[in-house]
């Protein structure tokens, strides 16, 4: 038996807070990967269809928990209550309730396919190819019509279709900017594709979405729309030489010690070093973050990371380094002039 | 798994059909997604091998046709194993128990010549995609002749100690199922792997 | 002692099934409350990524493999033969040979979190850290050299073993064994619900045997079935683990859907409303559930084609789900509800299953399922359709039958604070889970961002989590208190209308005095066309032959981790070892008298 209608209260109290919540979260508020704050065609052909289902099953949701609401409350057992009628069903009813929902799919399907083969991943004619290597825990890009290859921030002109082809360079990943695009994986020995266009410049978070080992929290990324002009300026930077550094400058030094250290290892620097494994770094000194977009590209999280990188993401396959005091620090300081 | 409980076929059952036997039907089905999947998987993968040597360079379809063969009189001689021992009749039954596991003997060592002559040919469990699909379809196979060989062999001593006769005939009939099946199993890996490439 | 290692009762190994379950189900839910203390804040408390990917995998393979399935065959074993009349399985040491290969497969799995010395691995632990999903190509022996994901695929494959050997037996035990005038239209719903279990569990459960093996000979021998630098295609894996992994998704729910469905008439006083509809949208959800693994998969690239075809049939799996939810409400609407704790929760299930559902729905849109897979938002939808769909209905199950198991009444005070805290704490948990998702939050990361703003809706979450852990400690005290403080049960507490109602509350070894001959599908109750069934004789009229026990399902079933050990070591005399052991259950068992 139930005693206290207390119990009855709880539920709804739950829902309203819920519901409270949600409306915080759509509203104010600054949600860098926020799907409810599309900013490009694809994405916000996703919302508009992802708000269209959602008012479907709230409609649903609301007529189908008053139901059971109604029949608990209102059939509940009571002291010289009559005995039930043995109803053993209603056929009009089990062929009405199995023909709403189909009607209502109806309206979710239609448009659930339109959405599927415009969003297909093939951009119009004269859109930037963008190539995304996913790599434990980084990103590589390279635009192969502008000969420039770049790490973990994806530079585009905003008002320009970007066709971006996709691929790993070990496990799967997946390659998610939830403000710009839905996630796509990237799959060793594939190419997948996706399309997109915004037309608003700004800074645009994304992050890995497939699991990818250790460090899968720690694989992020930061899409950066720029109007035409500036974008062309960028990309000029990135096809020019890498910056020499002043003779018996600090940075000299710095390049000094690079050339003989293990960075070569791994590491591209245009004419000082030419290694495929981590990211290439003839611009570093350009980017805002380092080791994934983890970090801010500071001097203090390139010497924490320069000295242990696993220490800092679990899993990362460059080695802590030797390098100490004034030679961590002229390193440090040649990389930052890689701009 | 063999003799438990021949009292179990005197029961009352539902259906009308001895729970053992049923119960091999169900394990059979189950067998075909076993196999549906390996040979799904060879499917999938066939002309993608990186490197040779590749399935028309070194299948030998005259060789597996006997082996086909060894294996489908196999099943001949089970189904007159189990008539034999369902009447009763426990010499025949022993022969053909015995004639049954024979054959399927001919064919494993058939497969054992095959995989060390594919071996000696170049053609390794890792070589390429060919191999590894090849080997392990047909290895899940030869495998299940395995199993229903010793199986074959354990009723035929247990006939000998005149232990087996016609009221353990729900037994010999499940074993014929299983063979049978492992026959039906190999025509289709036959066709698909051998003939069809 | 001996007995219960050797018992072939049904009746015993449900209970041994239902507590081993319930310890699995305890060590689960410890390492989703650890899981959940790391994600109370950005950047965590410490919990290490190595560590924290091994709690979700084991996470999710604990609760799917050893806790859900397992807790579904208690009532399996417990129930079933009742229901049908049946004085045990049709295969009692099958039956037997399941649980105990459940029990070691469970121990080996969890083994791996002290094994780390054994492989001289610098750690205490090595548990399995691919996620339960184990994509390829990241469980290669490359991108995961240890032991973990051997531990992984080699428990699987045990596993994998008793729920086959345990589906046969039901299959078998439910067609054949039924009490005479039982025909398949009179079954219990919760035993239909089982039988199309059975039938899923038989089909699925090779595929993943399948993709096992596969993964085995790629680490064990060099293979390339599931690496690109072999030719090998990892979503070839995807598609095996899927065709296994979506039915599976439906060996949780229909047990769970079979317990609501006997729940709600007991405590309506009125039959299921629309039984054979109920039965038939049953059967045509395991054969949907088969054509819509690769919505698991719409990220991957599958092209517009497939993902409109998986789309679509993944929409046609609401239709009969909406049709059962529809049913179980009228099967409620005109009753006289009495409000016990199991039809608390089973009322709850049905709550929160919609809500799953419909989550479900706009992860079927594939293109919304771009922003949604692999985020807190499908963490939500399935753990309100596994905990809020499954676990709701098991504990309706527990409640329904804890008497009928046991001989002694849970306290129903305890159950409601129980049912409370649960439902409370789930919804706090799970909904903002939904946020955290759409606010850009992936699943499967052991840290994020303070920037990204999801840090009050995690709050939210580990509350939540830690409220569900406190419930559970309730009605763990609640099953302890039955021990200590029993109330004894009768035959028939809740006035059911099925055949386990019909026999004393726990019933005597033997099951039934006379196997009853049932006349309809109430046949305990007075309904318009007939009156209930005649009492059963208290003592059986003639001795009724019990089958002693046997130690040859076990002595069977050691073989198989031996085994296992053996490949983990990549040491093949252990591993011919267990074979030896394992052949020698079997003809130790093949030739042993037992009479039935």
């Amino acid at each position: 038996m139930l005693r206290d209608p207390v119990y009855f209260d709880a539920v709804p109290l739950a829902l309203v807070s819920l519901v409270l919540l949600l409306l915080t979260a759509c509203g104010g508020g600054h949600y860098p990967q926020s799907v409810f704050h599309a900013e490009a065609d694809f994405s916000r052909e996703l919302d508009g269809l992802f708000r269209n289902i959602f008012a479907w099953a709230v409609g649903v949701f609301v007529v189908v928990e008053a139901l059971l609401l109604v029949a608990i409350a209102r059939f509940r057992a009571r002291p010289g209550g009559p005995e039930p009628k043995p109803v053993h069903g209603h056929t009009a009813l089990e062929i009405g309730w199995t023909l709403a929902p189909a009607l209502i799919l109806v309206f979710i399907a239609v448009p659930t396919m339109r959405t599927i083969f415009d969003t297909a991943g093939h951009a119009p004619e004269g859109a930037l190819r963008v190539e995304v290597i996913g790599h434990q825990w980084w990103w590589e890009y390279r635009y192969p019509t502008l000969d420039i290859s770049t790490a973990n921030e994806l530079h585009i002109p905003a008002g320009m279709p970007i066709q971006v082809e996709m691929t790993s360079a070990d496990v799967i990943h997946s390659f998610w900017i939830p403000r710009l695009a839905g996630k796509r994986d990237l799959i060793q020995g594939r190419t997948n594709r996706i399309a997109f266009r915004t037309d608003s410049t700004g800074e645009y978070w994304g992050q890995c979405a497939e699991f990818c080992g250790a460090s899968h929290a720690n694989m992020r990324l930061r899409v950066i729309a720029q109007s035409d002009s500036v974008f062309q300026r960028w990309v000029d930077r990135q096809r020019a030489a890498p910056v020499t550094p002043a003779k018996g400058s600090v940075e000299e030094t710095g390049q000094q010690i690079f050339r003989r250290s293990a960075c070569i290892g791994c590491h591209t620097i245009t004419g000082i070093a030419n290694a495929k494994v981590g990211p290439d770094l003839s611009h570093v000194g350009g980017r805002g973050t380092i080791a994934g977009a983890l970090f801010p590209n500071t001097t203090e999280s390139l010497h924490r990371w320069i000295s242990n990188a696993p220490s800092l993401k679990p899993g990362a396959l460059m080695p802590p380094q030797s390098l100490q005091g004034a030679d961590l620090d002229a390193v440090v300081a040649y990389l930052q002039s890689l701009k | 798994m063999a003799h438990d409980t021949h009292a179990a076929t005197h029961h009352h059952t539902s259906m009308g059909l001895d729970s053992r036997k049923m119960a091999f039907w169900a394990f059979i089905g189950s067998e075909c997604l076993l196999f549906g999947s390996l040979i799904s998987t060879y499917l999938v993968y066939k002309g993608r091998s990186l490197v040779g040597p590749y399935p028309h360079e070194i299948l030998n379809i005259p060789f597996t046709s006997f082996s086909t063969f060894d294996l489908l009189m196999s099943s001949l001689a089970m189904v007159l194993a189990l008539a034999a021992v369902q009447r009763g009749d426990m010499k025949q039954g022993k022969l053909w128990l015995l004639v049954t596991a024979l054959l399927g003997l001919v064919f494993l060592g058939g497969q054992f010549w095959e995989f060390s002559h594919f071996v000696h040919e170049g053609l390794g469990l890792t070589t390429n995609l060919f191999g590894s699909t090849f080997y392990v379809l047909t290895g899940t196979h030869g495998a299940h002749v395995t199993i229903g060989v010793i199986w074959l062999l354990t009723l035929w001593v247990q006939a000998l100690r005149g232990k087996l006769g016609p009221a353990n005939a729900m037994t010999v009939e499940i074993t014929g199922l299983y063979w049978h099946f492992v026959d039906v199993v190999w025509i289709v890996i036959f066709t698909v792997v051998y003939l069809i490439q | 002692m001996k007995s219960w290692l050797t018992t072939t009762d049904h009746k015993r190994i449900g209970l041994l099934y239902f507590w081993t379950a319930f310890a699995f189900f305890l060590i689960g839910g410890l390492e989703a409350l650890i899981i959940r203390a790391q994600l109370v804040r950005p950047e965590g408390i410490g919990v290490s990524a190595e560590t924290f990917n091994q709690l979700f995998t084991m996470h999710g393979t604990t609760m799917v493999f050893l806790a859900l399935m397992p807790l579904s065959a208690a009532f399996f074993n417990f129930i079933i033969p009742l229901q049908i009349g049946a004085r045990d399985v049709a295969f009692p040491r099958l039956n037997a040979f399941s649980y105990w290969v459940f029990l070691l497969g469970g121990l080996f799995l969890n083994a791996s979190f002290v094994a780390g010395p054994l492989f001289g691995a610098g750690q205490l632990s090595v548990a399995p850290d691919a996620g339960w999903f184990g994509y390829a190509n990241l469980t290669s022996r490359q991108f995961s050299p240890g032991p973990n994901v051997d531990f992984w695929l080699l428990g699987l494959q045990i596993l994998g073993i008793a729920s086959l050997a345990a589906g046969f037996n039901f299959v078998v035990t439910i067609l054949n064994m039924r009490a005479p005038g039982m025909r398949m239209l009179r079954l219990p719903p919760f035993t239909w619900m089982t039988l199309i279990t059975q039938f899923l569990v038989i089909t699925a459960f090779p595929v993943i045997t399948v993709a096992l093996v596969l993964l085995m000979f790629d680490r064990f021998f060099g293979t390339h079935f599931f690496l690109p630098s072999g030719g090998g295609d990892p979503i070839l894996w995807q598609h095996l683990f899927w065709m296994f992994g979506h039915p599976e998704v439906y060996i949780l729910i229909l047990p769970a859907m079979g317990i609501v469905s006997e729940v709600l008439p007991t405590f309506s006083r009125k039959p299921l409303f629309g039984y054979t509809v109920v039965v038939y949208s049953g059967v045509v959800i395991a054969f949907l559930g088969w054509s819509v693994w690769a919505h698991h998969m719409f990220a991957s690239g599958l092209g517009p084609i497939a993902d409109s075809v998986f789309a679509g049939t993944t929409m046609l799996i609401a239709i009969p789900t909406g049709v059962k939810i529809f049913n179980w409400i009228g099967t409620l609407w005109g009753g006289q509800i009495r409000f016990t704790t199991a039809l608390l929760f089973a009322v709850g299930f049905i709550a929160m299953f919609i809500i799953g559902g419909l989550s479900g729905v706009t992860h079927a849109s594939a293109p919304t399922d771009l922003q949604q897979t692999d985020t807190y938002y499908v963490v939500a939808h399935i753990h309100y359709v596994l905990f809020g769909g499954t676990i709701l209905g098991l504990f309706a199950g527990m409640y329904y039958w804890w008497p009928k198991m046991t001989g002694r009444l849970l306290s129903e005070r305890l159950g409601k604070v129980h049912f409370w805290l649960t439902l409370i704490g789930m919804n706090l948990a799970f909904f903002p889970m939904h946020l955290s998702g759409l606010l850009g939050m992936p699943r499967r990361i052991y840290t994020y961002s303070p920037d990204l703003g999801v840090a009050g809706f995690n709050l939210v979450s580990t509350i939540g989590a830690f409220l569900v852990g406190i419930a559970t400690l309730v009605f763990f005290w609640n099953l302890l208190r039955t021990r200590w403080q029993p109330v004894n049960a009768p035959a028939n507490p809740w006035n059911g209308a099925t055949l386990e109602w019909a026999i004393p509350s726990p019933p005597p070894v033997y099951n039934f005095t006379v196997i009853p001959t049932v006349a309809n599908r109430l046949p305990l109750w007075q309904t318009e066309r007939h009156g209930p069934m005649a009492p059963l004789p208290e003592r059986p009229p003639a001795p009724i032959h019990v089958p002693g026990g046997s130690w040859w399902p076990m002595i069977t079933a050691v073989g198989l981790p031996i085994m296992a050990i053996g490949a983990l070591s990549h040491f093949l005399p252990v591993v011919l070892a267990g074979a030896v052991v394992a052949i020698v259950g079997i003809y130790g068992w093949a030739f042993e008298p037992f009479e039935m």
